[in-house]
């Protein structure tokens, strides 16, 4: 007999293959031709329209919209391209429900945006069968160095070798990405596509891969980059997670949610992985409901998502969290975790509950405790050795205007800065406007 | 309930809603599964003349304009008039009119222009016991080069011939069915009045080309690379068509002619509009075509339940009420002001009317920094265009300025006397008013 939901401990095979390969299905599967002109036509090409606004890249909207509308996808996705390297990732990933689609006037009207998102990836799926649709300024003689291939690494990368600098990226891991490969749920990532981005992007020419060379190791050092290169980009993310300060967090079980999401995107066969029967997740963002949903639909009996705050505070969108719901997850809200004991079966996390007094918590003095194979950390990530001499602020690398840090020659951008929310198409956004600016400074 | 009958020319059918002559009348089978149906009458598909019938293309004969969920706005077609043996046709008819007493069968018929033509086929369809005739003088495709169809239809003396030849050698009820490929639409139907016409019924299609293929360069729908133009027909066609029926309704030599109206009759509403500007009858092709012949119960239902809420009892009570309303340009009240209104609550903020306005018309609409639109009043023309591009329903609306009131425009008061240009002192023409 193999393994089943109620199995105990933590083993894999807990469902049958074809069930996992429903399970991690794409979320919002692609539009067909069809669908895309009628989801397009529901556009009002609105003047100086809200979507652009709350686009953090800016992409023209209404105008990529229009031309699905014409029948030309891939002129579509030149536009949003033009703006957002990473468009497709983008159009996969982003929170649309807090961004674009959000300010849609439709969503005003109806409560039903214009799918920004879905017709988003419709023009950029039919461009990653095109031809690269970018080329390179003549060869500047400047060279760059961008450490951390995610998306603002590469973002930044592609827009400094479309002006015809040098570009050398640096990256800790074997493959590029970030955390579009790393860390992003599979089920909005389906068939490699982090990589073949990735590949699609660097058709531009003039950039350089060097993985696994991590800044701070092996001589690999921002002085001896700022000496060797003319600029420094720095998009390392955040490398870091953040402790629990809970009696027992280094007991077997507990584990950090990002390299949980990250043995999970790297697995070639889900059925080899192994999941709690009961599974805890601590946490409130992307990160808590992401780990929370895939250990469901990895066949764990029960998954309950523990918050301490009630759930407008938490940063996962309520169409995460509503997500999370319909796959069978529970969500605590207003208890914080106290200490993981030892059960007679794994482990049993023990909570208290909170209330809010005028923002600040408060323990009830009310406890409960929760069965769990697996404990999940998922209170956020934290800045991870930081070179020498750059000023922080609030845990992040303080930037002013585009990026530009306390260091003359280096910019940052992504995760790592300061400003911003941690997305992927902000850390685009960020990566591209230094890469502007990292361009004006050195042409000057 | 409303009472839907008709009475046309004498020719009765228990609603007003006849197909018009196209392929769904084209043969008893169909013809039996309209009347099954509910449709109230039909024209049958045009006959021609004794001898081989003409022959159809072998490759697409329609060509189609969308919107985006390929709903059907227009349709082109290069089909000709019936293919099957005229023979054929008289037999099904008689047994369909037969078997089914109460509904209107009318025969289309297009022969050359040649009166031995005509005297040898009325006899015939008289024999079928056809309610009346229909004189296609319309088709502008393949007939009209052969001096048939529009070929006819665009010179009035033979309209006026053929229709004389029809009355004096046929017992049935004459109706023309007029073709819209012409510059006044007027003339035509003077001519069938004055050959004795019991009636006339348009629009036929109007000549168009539906696209060109820019991988082949053939116009659409192509036949081995080439194309030729059809008749266009539609719900895009019906303003077109409704004012031709307005121009025959309002001119003192056709008044009161009986009219069949068609062009683009979708839904029961279509169909009141027809009505209300004079039609007897309204005829129905393309909505057929591409829904089926269950549209019919939409239509009378709707027609029924307008007309018990507008209070009208039978036809006759709303028939031709829009007919004088119907004027030229030069006798709209230049006194008649309004203003463009924006409801602030039902605004959703997308900024068309302000896009619309501010390019392409009169910089008559503010925009504030959070997306508030208001209509300026010193510069709104009341062109309307913002009400027609809001995508919001009711939302921008015209407000009429009541006399007394100061139009911000002009810094004129509002007169509450009717004035048009024919008084107006920009007029060069202008006659002193009374
Ligand atoms: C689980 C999870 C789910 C998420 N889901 C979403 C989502 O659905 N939608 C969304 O918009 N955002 C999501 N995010 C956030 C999003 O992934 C990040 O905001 C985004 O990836 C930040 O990009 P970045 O380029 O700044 O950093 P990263 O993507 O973290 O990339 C940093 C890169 O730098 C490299 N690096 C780090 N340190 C060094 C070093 N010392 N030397 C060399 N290389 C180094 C890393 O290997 C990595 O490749 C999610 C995040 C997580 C953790
Ligand atoms: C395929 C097709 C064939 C037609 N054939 C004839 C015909 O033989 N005789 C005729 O008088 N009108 C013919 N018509 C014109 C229709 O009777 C009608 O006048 C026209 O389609 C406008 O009405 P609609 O908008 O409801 O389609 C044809 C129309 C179509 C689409
Ligand atoms: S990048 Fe993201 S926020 Fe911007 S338009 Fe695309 S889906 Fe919306």
């Amino acid at each position: 007999m193999g393994n089943s939901v109620f199995t105990p401990g933590v083993v894999s095979g807990r469902l049958p293959a074809d069930e996992l390969r429903q399970n991690f299905a794409d979320l919002h599967p692609p539009l067909e031709a069809h669908e895309a002109a009628v989801a397009a036509d529901r556009c009002y090409f609105c003047y100086d329209a809200p979507c652009i606004t709350a686009c953090p890249t800016a992409i023209d909207i209404p105008l990529f919209i229009r031309q699905i509308q014409s029948g030309q996808p891939e002129a579509a996705a030149k536009t949003i391209l033009d703006q957002n390297i990473l468009g497709g990732m983008c159009a996969r990933v982003c929170p649309t429900e807090t961004l674009c689609e959000e300010a849609c006037v439709r969503e005003a009207a109806e409560g039903k945006p214009v799918e920004i998102g879905r017709l988003q990836r419709f023009a950029t799926d039919a461009m990653m069968e095109e031809a690269h649709p970018f080329t390179r300024a003549a060869e500047t003689g400047k060279r760059i160095a961008v450490v951390g291939a995610g998306p603002a690494g590469l973002a930044c990368a592609h827009r400094l070798a479309m002006h015809g600098h040098s570009v050398v990226m640096f990256d800790a891991r074997p493959k590029p990405g970030g955390l579009n490969e790393y860390g992003i749920a599979s089920y909005k990532t389906v068939g490699g596509f982090a990589q073949k981005e990735v590949a699609w992007l660097l058709q531009i020419g003039g950039i350089e891969m060097r993985y696994e060379s991590v800044l701070g190791a092996d001589g690999l050092t921002l002085e001896s980059l700022t000496g060797e290169y003319d600029a420094v980009f720095l998009g390392v993310g955040l490398g870091g997670v953040n402790s629990l300060r809970a009696a027992g967090e280094d007991r077997d079980g507990v584990l950090d949610a990002v390299s949980f999401i990250a043995d999970l995107r790297q697995v070639g066969d889900l059925e080899g992985l192994p999941v709690g029967r009961n599974v805890v997740v601590i946490g409130g963002g992307m990160t808590a409901v992401d780990a929370a949903v895939q250990s469901k639909l990895l066949g764990a009996e029960t998954v309950t998502i523990v918050y301490r705050r009630d759930r407008d505070r938490m940063s996962a969108s309520r169409f995460e969290q509503d997500l999370a719901a319909s796959k069978g997850v529970r969500i605590i809200t207003h208890a914080q975790p106290l200490a993981v004991h030892d059960a007679e079966e794994g482990n049993e996390v023990e909570f208290e509950y909170t209330e809010e007094d005028g923002g600040a918590l408060k323990p009830t003095g009310e406890k409960f405790r929760l069965p769990a194979d697996q404990v999940f950390k998922a209170i956020g990530q934290a800045l991870d050795g930081v070179p020498d001499g750059l000023e922080l602020t609030g845990g992040k690398i303080a930037v002013t205007g585009a990026g530009r840090t306390s260091l003359r020659k280096v910019w940052a951008g992504g995760d790592c800065a300061s400003g911003g929310d941690d997305l992927t198409v902000t850390a685009v956004a960020e990566g591209r406007d230094a890469a502007e600016d990292i361009h004006q400074t050195l042409m000057s | 309930m409303a009472d839907l009958s008709t009475d046309f020319l004498g020719i009765e059918s228990p609603n007003p809603f006849w197909l018009a002559s196209a392929p769904p009348t084209d043969k008893e089978y169909n013809v039996r599964r309209a009347f099954d149906a509910g449709w109230g009458g039909v024209v049958w598909k045009t006959l021609g003349a004794e001898g081989p019938p003409v022959v159809n293309v072998n490759g697409p004969r329609y060509g189609a304009i969308y919107g985006a969920d390929r709903r059907l706005l227009g349709l082109n077609n290069i089909e000709l008039i019936t293919d099957r043996p005229l023979q054929v046709n008289l037999d099904e008819m008689a047994r369909v009119k037969k078997d089914f007493p109460d509904r209107a069968l009318i025969a289309s018929i297009m022969v050359p222009c040649e009166e031995a033509a005509w005297r040898e086929i009325l006899p015939r369809v008289e024999d079928t016991g056809a309610d009346g005739i229909e004189l296609n003088f319309g088709c502008p495709h393949g007939m009209s080069e052969r001096g048939m169809g529009s070929a006819v239809g665009q010179v009035p003396e033979y309209i006026q011939m053929v229709t004389e030849w029809c009355k004096e050698y046929g017992k049935l009820p004459v109706i023309v069915k007029l073709t819209p490929n012409i510059t006044d639409i007027r003339y035509p139907a003077r001519a069938a009045n004055a050959g004795g016409a019991d009636a006339v019924s348009l629009i036929n299609t109007i000549s168009s080309i539906t696209s060109v293929n820019l991988d082949t360069f053939s116009p659409e729908p192509s036949i081995d690379g080439k194309g030729s133009h059809g008749g266009y027909c539609g719900p895009a066609v019906k303003p077109i068509a409704l004012n031709m029926v307005a121009e025959i309704a309002r001119d003192p030599e056709t008044k009161g002619l009986p009219i069949s109206g068609i062009g683009g009759i979708n839904t029961w509403r279509d169909a009141a509009e027809y009505i209300a500007l004079g039609c007897g009858t309204v005829q129905v092709c393309t909505a057929a075509m591409t829904y089926g012949f269950k549209i019919i119960d939409e239509m009378t239902a709707g027609l029924a339940r307008w007309m018990d809420e507008a209070g009208h009892e039978t036809l006759a009570d709303f028939q031709g009420r829009a007919v004088p309303n119907v004027t030229d340009w030069q006798y709209l009240n230049l006194n008649y002001i309004a203003k463009a209104r924006i409801d602030q609550a039902a605004c959703i903020k997308c900024g068309r009317c302000y896009a619309a306005c501010e390019d392409t018309s009169h910089q008559a609409i503010s925009m504030s920094s959070d997306r508030v639109f208001e209509v300026i009043d010193e510069e709104c023309v009341a062109c309307n265009l913002c009400v027609d591009v809001c995508p919001v329903e009711d939302c921008i609306t015209m407000v009429e300025l009541q006399p007394g009131e100061v139009d911000p425009r002009t810094g004129k008061t509002v007169k509450k006397e009717y004035a048009n240009w024919t008084t107006h002192p920009n007029n060069p023409g202008a006659q002193a008013a009374e």
